[in-house]
């Protein structure tokens, strides 16, 4: 679709950039060296293996998830992670009878500090259009089916809260720890369009990251 | 302003195609755009508010064809040339792009708004809250030309205030320097079918956080001055 396109051809934008950054550096507003340490801390350090440790503590440890429901941004500072967008963490939690899905219509707001940068499925148009009026729709979109009788809540980011899904603990995993939890929780999980299936064998590599 | 961001509810994008081992970036100029944008707009102090306004600016026939991060481009652009940190002459000057890429810059549709920022102290007591947890309120049918944080899909609407998540600053002011106006935002939840129809599943809600002057008390709520005496009879 459009607006999901990607200009990699580096005539474009590739070039404003390098003009705006020309600019901005001459002018003494920029310092290269602290954009390189921005990039590198999204590339590297920053991104969904942060919310898969909080999901994974509250899954494991039941006065954590208490806090974690409680104020998230304490929770989640708990373990180091903050920043940018993270100023307002709110988590919601799914079970057996309600699921929630998380978005932002009006452009693309996305917890940073527990999830990274968007992916660029979150951030179409097709995704900011439809989770609100057919969620499940969507869901079926990411091969998620629903019963008719799961409430669908849809939390749209349109002011500074920023949501994290707890998706449920998928059955077969009683025996692992809170680290091999952790590799099993996936970003999408997070945002609430997939659950995370049963383990058949605990362990086992998982296709998706 | 009711512009294309606002997209909640629309049909004809298609399904939502998910990319298999995505990259955070997909190109090295979606990287120093990132940066730029994250060093950049505090160094000019260039509030978020603005900068999500200056992204909504983009005309829409722009907006729909541009990829997420050449949006983020053409809005820091265009809000560091009003600001006048740079001029549209100093980026032509030193894009050695081609025709394309200056014709794009050109129609980033630049217009002067004024001075700088006017930096306003936090107030000192937090205003209170007009509303409280399970208030039937109506989200209010405004149209404002500026930046707004309240979705078209909901102006009219029906919810019920769910949490109130405390006073921040109001965006329909703040992006325009005319003031932070901190105040109460809540999430309020919405029936799908009151929001789509009864077409829609009885058993979807959606959530969306909204400033206290977006919302008004419902007409259901008749009694406004009664409403302390009923609080303790409604289901939490």
């Amino acid at each position: 679709m459009s607006g999901d396109h990607h200009n990699t051809d580096e005539s474009g934008p590739a070039a404003r950039v390098k003009a705006l950054e020309a600019i901005l550096t001459e002018k003494g507003m920029l310092d290269p060296a602290a954009l390189d340490a921005i990039v590198d801390a999204y590339e590297t350090r920053v991104g969904p293996r942060n919310g898969a440790r909080v999901v994974a503590k509250a899954w494991t440890d039941p006065e954590y998830r208490k806090r974690l429901l409680a104020d998230a941004t304490a929770a989640v500072g708990e373990l180091g992670f903050a920043g940018p967008e993270g100023g307002h963490l709110v988590a919601v939690e799914n079970t057996d009878g309600v699921h929630n899905l998380v978005v932002c219509t009006l452009c693309s707001c996305y917890p940073w500090p527990v999830l990274g940068l968007p992916p660029v499925w979150y951030k179409s148009f097709a995704y900011r259009s439809r989770a609100v009026s057919d969620p499940r729709g969507v869901l079926k979109d990411f091969g998620t089916e629903l019963g008719a009788e799961v409430e669908i809540r849809v939390w749209d980011s349109s002011a500074e809260i920023r949501y994290l899904v707890i998706p449920q603990r998928p059955k077969g995993t009683d025996a692992m720890s809170e680290d091999e939890l952790a590799a099993i929780v996936t970003r999408d999980s997070m945002v609430g369009v997939e659950k995370i299936a049963p383990l058949a064998r605990p362990g086992a590599k998982r296709a998706r990251a | 302003m009711n512009g294309v961001h606002d997209m909640g509810g629309m049909d004809g994008f298609g399904p939502v195609v998910r990319e298999q081992n995505e990259p955070v970036f997909h190109a090295d100029w979606e990287r120093r755009v990132y940066a730029i944008v994250g060093a950049g707009m505090r160094a000019a102090q260039i509030n978020i508010d603005e900068f999500r306004h200056a992204v909504e600016r983009i005309p829409p026939s722009q907006y729909i064809a541009s990829s997420y991060y050449e949006r983020w481009l053409s809005a820091a652009e265009t809000l560091l040339v009003e600001r006048g940190v740079v001029t549209r002459e100093e980026l032509l000057a030193k894009h050695d792009g081609s025709p394309e890429s200056v014709r794009a810059l050109v129609a980033t549709g630049v217009r002067a708004i004024g001075p700088a920022p006017i930096k306003e102290k936090p107030g000192a007591k937090p205003p209170r809250a007009r509303f409280a947890k399970s208030d039937q309120v109506r989200a209010r049918n405004l149209n404002p030309t500026g930046h707004t944080r309240l979705p078209r899909y909901v102006r009219g609407k029906r919810g019920v205030i769910a949490r109130d998540w405390g006073v921040f600053f109001f965006p329909d002011t703040n992006a325009h320097h005319a003031g932070t106006k901190p105040q109460h935002c809540y999430s309020v939840r919405f029936e799908a079918r009151e929001l789509w129809g009864k077409s829609a599943q009885s058993r979807e809600r959606v959530l969306v956080d909204l400033w206290e002057d977006y919302l008004e008390p419902s007409d259901t709520n008749s009694k406004p001055k009664t409403r302390k005496s009923v609080t303790t009879k409604r289901k939490k």
